[in-house]
Order: structure tokens, then sequence, then C-alpha cells
């Protein structure tokens, strides 16, 4: 039976394209019930029966549990922050940015339902910069939220409180890391912070802060409306319920897909997606991200569960950005535009990403234009195990942040896919003068 | 150039929402380059001033973002994605047409930027934030030529609604 997408989080702004992000359709198609309900519930009820019941893991590219993430802000600790990541900048996800701009109520809701669950009376929702149209249409949300008593004193008459500030960003990939982003809504630059002290514990203003990301919290409303258990009823194994997938490259119908997760990448990328275009055939594919590791047309049958792509395929879901490449790519090329985006983008903080990235991305220059020579692979091999010790999946971290590691991701892939195509193209001959090594 | 009276006032309400002020920095700049095209060196100390910080440090945060422009005012910020699914659907390409065809132009300026999250309609780019998807060279220049003449009328250049 042919495959079909399981639209839960992406239902209105799919059968109502002219107004979506409406309030009047909002209210008209649901909207806000659900915060209704949530306020007459325990915060901790909502924390335990709904979220944490439903296995809702976080949906912008850790997976973490949503509900767990939650349990770990100190108890008695206030005041709490809710800081909402919507800075969506990982090459080839776009479910945020739509989410944002056809369905800006949705999330609004979720952060209002999350903050009285986690107790906080300040949320900021952390929105890409250069989301101008999203950023409008936000914003009117917010305001018409306020005007309906949906935001502000004494919400519906519970006696919660509630402010919500959309937060500008100004362009920086790295923003969109948990404590970048924290750094960033401080006011500085979007550098990520070590952990520990985890962000529930010491987040924004030192304070204790959850930081879930926008497709994370637009699923939360849907959650008290099916009810946790029946939420986690959906999906397979650990990885509950759907996840908006973006399939982009040399596919016949690009776009954002919702599915219940357990499908396999075949059903997602042929029938779904129409497969690849023009009737040729796939060389290769990224399954989450710039930051994973790349897989091949043999792994087609794997189901999207973010279990058995991370323990199995040595790669993860991430952000849910599918990347389908034909066979007239050129994988070094790919790899290369890859590291230019890391290259650009490393806040500069932590010395492996910072000059580990530019000195690749100059590798994979020369060899993905034709000036590549024999020993290329394994110097960037050998040089890529001080970034990731061991170049093994799970990747080791000598980085703040997972960016570090994500920089080897393309590299490792050509060593695992593409050894034999990339030493034939590197056959340029090193002209400069070798230099005689002499011992002391 | 310092914030005219109205924006003052925007100011200070953009310092209310946020429980300590330096929260507001970059939200103030943005303010300040809808106001004057670009972020100059006073609208650093300005915005140093309004939330208690030092300019060096307000200058410290603005150069590490790539939506502030500081090398003089803009009037269109033509940003065109080449990353990678823009890669394999011409975005280079456009980019070099469009960087070529405007070179030359003074209130156009046309940028390499990374991903902008609309890789379903590749190749894309932005006029002042503002989106265009399933481009083409002619397509293109149709639309920034659009806004050059003033029959379509642009978004500020830090993406600010207009109008």
């Amino acid at each position: 039976m042919a495959v079909t997408e399981t639209r839960i989080v992406t239902k209105r702004l799919r059968e109502f394209t002219e107004d979506s992000w409406t309030i009047d359709r909002y209210l008209a198609t649901g909207g806000y019930e659900q915060l209704r309900r949530a306020l007459t519930m325990q915060p901790v009820d909502i924390q335990d029966e709904q979220v944490k019941a439903s296995g809702l893991r976080g949906r912008g590219g850790a997976g973490f549990g949503t509900g767990q993430k939650w349990s770990f802000l100190p108890k008695g600790v206030y005041p709490r922050y809710l800081a909402v990541n919507g800075d969506e900048g990982e090459p080839s996800t776009f479910k945020d940015h739509m989410l944002i701009e056809r369905d800006p109520h949705q999330v609004v809701e979720g952060v209002v339902i999350s903050a009285f669950a986690i107790e906080a009376h300040q949320a900021f929702i952390y929105v890409r910069g250069e989301f101008a149209l999203g950023i409008d249409r936000l914003e009117q949300a917010v305001a018409d939220a306020y005007a309906k008593g949906f935001i502000g004193k004494n919400i519906l008459g519970s006696g919660f409180d509630l402010d919500v500030v959309v937060h500008r960003g100004a362009g920086a990939y790295i923003a969109g890391d948990e404590t970048g982003l924290l750094s960033s809504l401080e006011g500085e630059r979007a550098m990520p912070r070590i952990k520990p002290p985890f962000p529930a514990v010491q987040g924004l203003y030192a304070k204790p802060t959850v930081v879930n990301n926008v497709e994370t919290l637009s699923t939360i409303p849907h959650i008290l409306r099916m009810g946790g258990e029946e939420y986690a009823k959906l999906g397979v194994g650990r990885s509950t319920g759907t996840r908006i997938f973006s399939v982009s490259g040399h596919v016949e119908r690009p776009g954002n897909y919702e599915v219940e997760l357990g499908i396999t990448f075949r059903q997602l990328i042929d029938e779904l997606a129409g497969g690849v275009r023009g009737g040729k055939k796939m060389k290769f594919f990224i399954p989450g991200g710039a930051s994973a590791p790349w897989l091949m047309p043999e792994h087609l049958d794997a189901p999207l569960d973010m279990d058995y792509v991370g323990a199995e395929l040595k790669t993860m879901l991430g952000s849910g950005a599918i990347m389908v490449f034909d066979e007239d790519v050129n994988p070094a090329l790919v790899a290369w535009r890859l590291l230019k985006f890391f290259a650009h983008e490393s806040c500069g903080k932590c010395t492996p990403c910072r000059e580990g990235s530019i000195w690749l991305e100059r590798v994979l220059f020369r060899i993905s234009h034709g000036l590549g020579r024999p020993q290329d692979l394994d110097m960037m091999l050998s040089f890529g195990s001080t970034i990731v010790p061991g170049l093994n999946a799970p990747f080791a971290q000598t980085t703040i942040c997972a960016m570090g590691p994500s920089t080897m991701s393309a590299v490792v892939s050509l060593d695992r896919f593409f050894r034999e195509e990339i030493l034939e193209m590197c056959t340029a001959v090193d002209a400069r003068p070798s230099i005689p090594v002499t011992s002391a | 150039m310092s914030f005219q009276p109205e924006n003052r006032e925007k100011a200070r309400e953009i310092v209310a929402k946020y429980p300590f002020a330096r929260s507001a920095v970059l939200p103030l700049l943005h303010l300040a380059q809808e106001q004057d095209g670009w972020v100059s060196p006073e609208a650093i100390t300005e915005v140093a001033d309004i939330v208690g910080l030092e300019p060096a440090q307000v200058l410290g945060t603005c150069s590490f973002y790539t939506m502030y422009k500081r090398d003089g005012q803009k009037h269109l910020v033509v940003s065109v994605c080449t990353n990678v699914s823009c890669l394999v659907n011409g975005g280079p390409e456009l980019y070099e047409h469009l960087s070529d065809q405007y070179a030359e132009v003074g209130d156009v300026e046309v940028e390499e930027v990374e991903c902008l999250a609309a890789c379903d309609t590749a190749p894309v780019f932005q006029v002042n934030y503002e989106f265009y998807g399933n481009a083409t060279a002619e397509s293109a220049t149709t639309t920034i030529d659009e806004y050059r003449s003033g029959a379509r009328v642009p978004r500020g250049v830090s993406g600010g609604q207009r109008g």
C-alpha cells in the first residue's frame, strides 16, 4: 500500500493555504482549546502524563526527550525561562520556517502550554533574522494572543501570567545551538557555552531555562488533544509520533513531508517526494542535515527511526533534512560546499572547529576543482582525527558544541563510500620542492 | 546618525521587553539599520549608551552577525544561496550572474549566503529578506529591477516591514 503523510502539525497549514496563519482561522479550527484545558491541569501532570508519556523527542536535531529535559529543572528555583529555538539554519532544513510562517498561532499555543507546564513566566521565541515574513506573522500572532487573553496577566482567568517576546536573530548558524542561542539572547556573540552546567540548571541570565525547538513545541497542543499515551502509539520504538522531513535536491517533488516515524527512506524519497528527478539514479543522500554522515542507495530501506539510524547506520536523522543527489553529482563538490558552510559559520571559540573547518575547506576545494593530490584524502583523515578522535560514530567531541565533529561528517563519508572516485580525481602533483627532513 | 525621535521611543519599548537591557542589543542594531540602511559607528555608540555597555562590546556583538552591514549605507541587499540544495539547482550560477550584472550598480549589493531554509524552491534569493524561489537569471533580474524602479516596495535593509 502506498504510504501517505500523517498530518498532525501540518494539517492546518496544508488545508487552509489562504489564511492558516490568522487568529480567525486558528480559532475556527480548534485553536487555543488545548491551552484552555491545560490551564485546568497541574503543571506536573502535563509534564509526566502528557509530554513524558508521549515519548516526544526534540525535533531540532539532538532528539533528546522533551519531558526529560523539562524534568531537569531544579525544584523550587525561580524565575525560570522558556527559550524557543526558531533559528533554523542547518542546511536544507526548512520545516520551522514553514511552521513559523504558516501556523504561528500553533507555535504560540505550544509555547504558552509549555511555559505553564514548566512554571515559566517569560518566554522568548528566537527566530532566524532572515525569516522576515515569518517574524511579521509571528509578531502579529503574539499581539493577537495578548489581545485575546491567551498571553499576558491572568491568562483565561487561571491566575497564570506569561510574557512572550519574539526575538529576531541576525544571521549566525551557531545561534541555533541551544547555549549559543542563550548567549545571543543576552546580547552577545552567539558562542556556545560549556556544559555542565546545563541550561536547565543555569541558562538564560544564569537561571533555569528550557530550550525547545519550534516543531517540538508546535506538537505539544496535539499531544494534549490526543493524550500522551495515544500519541506514543504513533511511530516506532523510542521514535514516537510524526516528524516533518524536508526533502530537497534532485527529487521530483521537493518539500516538507510530515510522516509517522518508522516508514523507510525509500517510501519518503520515492513515493512522497517522487524519486530522483528526470529518471536518473541516486548517487547518495544525506539523511539529517549538513552535520550528518551520508548514506547510499543501499540504505534506502532503513526505517526513519532515530535510534536505528544512529546505531546501525552510524549517522543521524538530525534536523530532518534529507538531501538527494543524482548520479551526475561530484561528491567532492558537495563536501567542499558543506565545509565552506562550516568554515563560514564556525564561531571561532574552539580551535579544532575554527582551524579545522577552514583547513578542510581548502583541501576539499582543490580536490573538487581538479587540483587534488593523491595523499589529500588520507591527510584529511589524519588531520581530522584530531577533531574527532577515532573517527568512529558516534563522533567523539573535542569542542564545546557539536559543530566541531560535524565538520568531519562529509570527509568521513567521502572515505567510506567514494574513496576510489576521490583518489582517481586526485592526480595533481605537489609542485613544491620537497624539504629534506633532517634529524637533530 | 542617531535615532530619530520615533525610533528613540521604539528603542525604549524594546528595552522594556527584556529583564536585562543588554538583551536588546540585537533588536536595537536592527532598528538602527532599518533607519540608516547600515549600522554606523554612531549607532554602535548610541546602542551601547542605551543598554549600558561599552561601544566595543556592542561592536564585538555586531561584527559577529552577517545581517548587520557596517561598510556603508545599503538600499537593496540581494542574498543568493549557494549551499548544497541550491548548488545542484543553479544557485552558484545565479549568484555569479547577479553579482556581475550589478557589480557597478550602487544601490544593489549582491551577496552569497548560506542556506535560507527554502530549499523546496531552490535556487533561492532574497531582496531585503523577501523570499524569491525557483529563480532564473531573468526572473531575478526582473524582480530586482522592479524594486529599483519603484514598482515593488522593498522591506528595510534589516528586513523590517514597510508601509
